[in-house]
């Protein structure tokens, strides 16, 4: 069942189309990376399905509520914007006790919830110093905690690490790892090892288009290369560029790419080179220092997607 | 419930953040100086060199004396703190992003407004009594007695005049972007008040006519000025409204 569904989603600010025909599925239990660069409408879809900004055109559904429904999707979602900000008067656990409150929470439970939130993002020691002067990592755990006090069907989370050192990176991320199977995590970013290293789903938006949506597993399949890159000792340079010539001429070699000892070969069938290019650089005594398939990792996919997208535009 | 939770809310902050203090020492310090000024005021002017031809000139201070001196320096200060205090209620929660992180909560945004004219509305509401108090006791001390009743009353009605402000100033803070403005539109108002306020058949409809009859409570006391009481009611609503009108459009 889909936590988050939308249709058409339409975004504009005055000539600027910032979210343009969003159709998106988000699988419900699953942590969805939305990806895109900087200003590619990841922000402004999160404030639209959060009930923060409306619609120009489309429609939206997110835990069973549509958008616009009085207000009933707050009821169900959490929130943690890019930069969350606090009553700096307030100590967390007077905030997380408010959060309570407005959720309607009875007086017990509150404060069960406050305290074991306060754990769970390591800040029950400093449960009652003032906000005013946290750190930017403890803000941002102090975000992520009152984004839960509702025990959300879907919670957003707008680049919740990009601000943070990287130890307050680790720390949040192993946060949000810990939500998987609780609730729907919607997590926008533009850094993409993040979004390798917890998300299930991936969505990658450019330009305010969705231009590839997929499991991390399959879109990482879907992009492989057919591709080997072999390497040999730099003494060895000679050899090594006669062997590269010889390959160029063989009907399952499609291109190869040599820079000093180094060559990228790209070839037609994975399955029969495996075999094929190991026995060709044996009979040509290469002493070998590497030899790999290429994997691609979600930055190359990231990057030739935005690439191609932005060449399709122009 | 989520009422009951927004307005604790913005009274706790209107005591952490020291403004609700800041009230009390100042209105209390009139209200307690008020009957003072009023007593003394021939011996202070004797006191400034060539001062005291003029002192022997000034008639014995009576209690109207008390009272008009209450009534002017508590309704101009606290019409400034007015201001002051509200022009920052709504826009500095937007410009900050607590209003994002409230607002995405299950709290309606009328709640979110109407709570904190609620909060500034009980500050000005406890410094107005405790400054009265105070200057009730001065005067009783340096005069006599004033009948509580009316002493109350002519609180009252520097309340509902500071509340015309606060609810301006509040619909200011939820139109503008920036502090700057909204304090505009307080100023703004009390200027364009003060201007139509200079034709005598409207003076007696606008809110300043509230503190007239305070001012009047005590020497003319059948004189009732009801029509300015309704007029000043009905800008409050008005400006809700307005504010509310204009929030839920707003995009966070």
């Amino acid at each position: 069942m889909a936590a988050i569904t939308t249709h058409d989603l339409v975004k504009v600010y005055g000539k600027v189309r910032a979210v343009d025909g969003l159709n998106l599925t988000v699988a419900e239990g699953t942590i969805f990376g939305f990806l895109g660069p900087n200003g590619a409408g990841k922000t402004t879809t999160i404030r639209m399905l959060t009930g923060m900004a409306s619609p120009s055109a489309g429609s939206a559904q997110v835990a069973g509520v549509d958008l616009g429904a009085d207000g009933q999707v707050r009821q169900k979602i959490g929130y943690l914007p890019e930069e969350p900000a606090f009553y700096t008067w307030m100590n967390p656990l007077e905030y997380l006790e408010y959060v309570g409150r407005l959720f309607g929470l009875p007086a017990k439970q509150r404060r069960q919830r406050a305290r074991d939130l306060l754990e769970r993002v390591d800040l029950a020691q400093v449960a009652k110093r003032r906000i005013g002067g946290f750190s930017r990592g403890m803000r941002q755990r102090l975000g992520l905690a009152q984004a839960l006090v509702n025990q959300p069907v879907v919670l957003f989370l707008d680049e919740p690490v990009s601000a943070l050192d990287p130890a307050g990176r680790k720390e949040v991320l192993d946060l949000i790892e810990g939500l998987r199977g609780q609730c729907t995590v919607f997590m926008s970013t533009h850094i993409l090892a993040d979004v390798e290293r917890v998300c299930d789903t991936v969505g990658i938006i450019d330009q305010g288009k969705l231009i590839e949506e997929a499991n991390q597993v399959e879109l990482l399949g879907r992009y492989t290369v057919p591709a080997f890159v072999v390497e040999c000792e730099p003494e060895a340079q000679a050899p090594f560029q006669a062997w590269t010539e010889r390959l160029r001429s063989l009907p399952w070699v499609v291109s190869v790419n040599v820079e000093n000892s180094s060559a990228r070969v790209v070839v037609r069938d994975l399955r029969q080179a495996r075999l094929a290019l190991l026995e060709e650089a044996t009979a040509a005594h290469l002493p070998l220092r590497r030899y790999e398939v290429v994997t691609p990792s979600l930055e190359d996919v990231f990057l030739r997607l935005v690439g191609n997208h932005k060449e399709g535009q122009a | 419930m989520r009422w009951a939770a927004a307005i604790r809310k913005e009274i706790m902050e209107q005591w952490r953040t020291s403004r609700l203090l800041v009230l009390l020492v100042v209105l209390g310090f009139f209200g307690m100086a008020s009957p003072l000024m009023a007593k003394f005021m021939p011996e202070l002017i004797a006191f400034v060199p060539g001062g005291e031809q003029f002192a022997m000139l000034i008639p014995t201070p009576t209690i109207q004396d008390a009272f008009v001196q209450y009534v002017k320096n508590t309704s101009q200060f606290a019409v400034l703190l007015a201001i002051f205090l509200s022009m920052g209620a709504v826009v500095q929660e937007k410009e900050r992003g607590t209003a994002v992180m409230m607002l995405s909560k299950p709290l309606e945004r009328g709640t979110f407004l109407l709570s904190k004219f609620v909060a500034i509305a009980f500050s000005f509401l406890v410094s107005l009594l405790v400054a009265g108090v105070l200057g009730y006791y001065y005067t009783v001390f340096l005069f006599q007695a004033p009948d509580a009743g009316q002493w109350l009353a002519l609180n009252l009605l520097i309340w509902l005049y500071c509340l015309v402000y606060i609810a301006i100033t509040l619909l200011g803070s939820t139109l503008a972007r920036s502090q700057a403005v909204a304090v505009g539109v307080g100023f703004g108002a009390l200027l364009v008040l003060a201007l139509f306020g200079s034709f005598p058949a409207v003076n007696v409809y606008l809110p300043a006519q509230l503190i007239t009859w305070s001012g009047e409570l005590f020497s003319h006391p059948g004189v009732q000025y009801w029509s300015s009481v309704w007029i000043s009611l009905g800008i409050i609503v008005a400006c809700l409204l307005a504010a509310w009108l204009s929030f839920r459009k707003q995009e966070l």
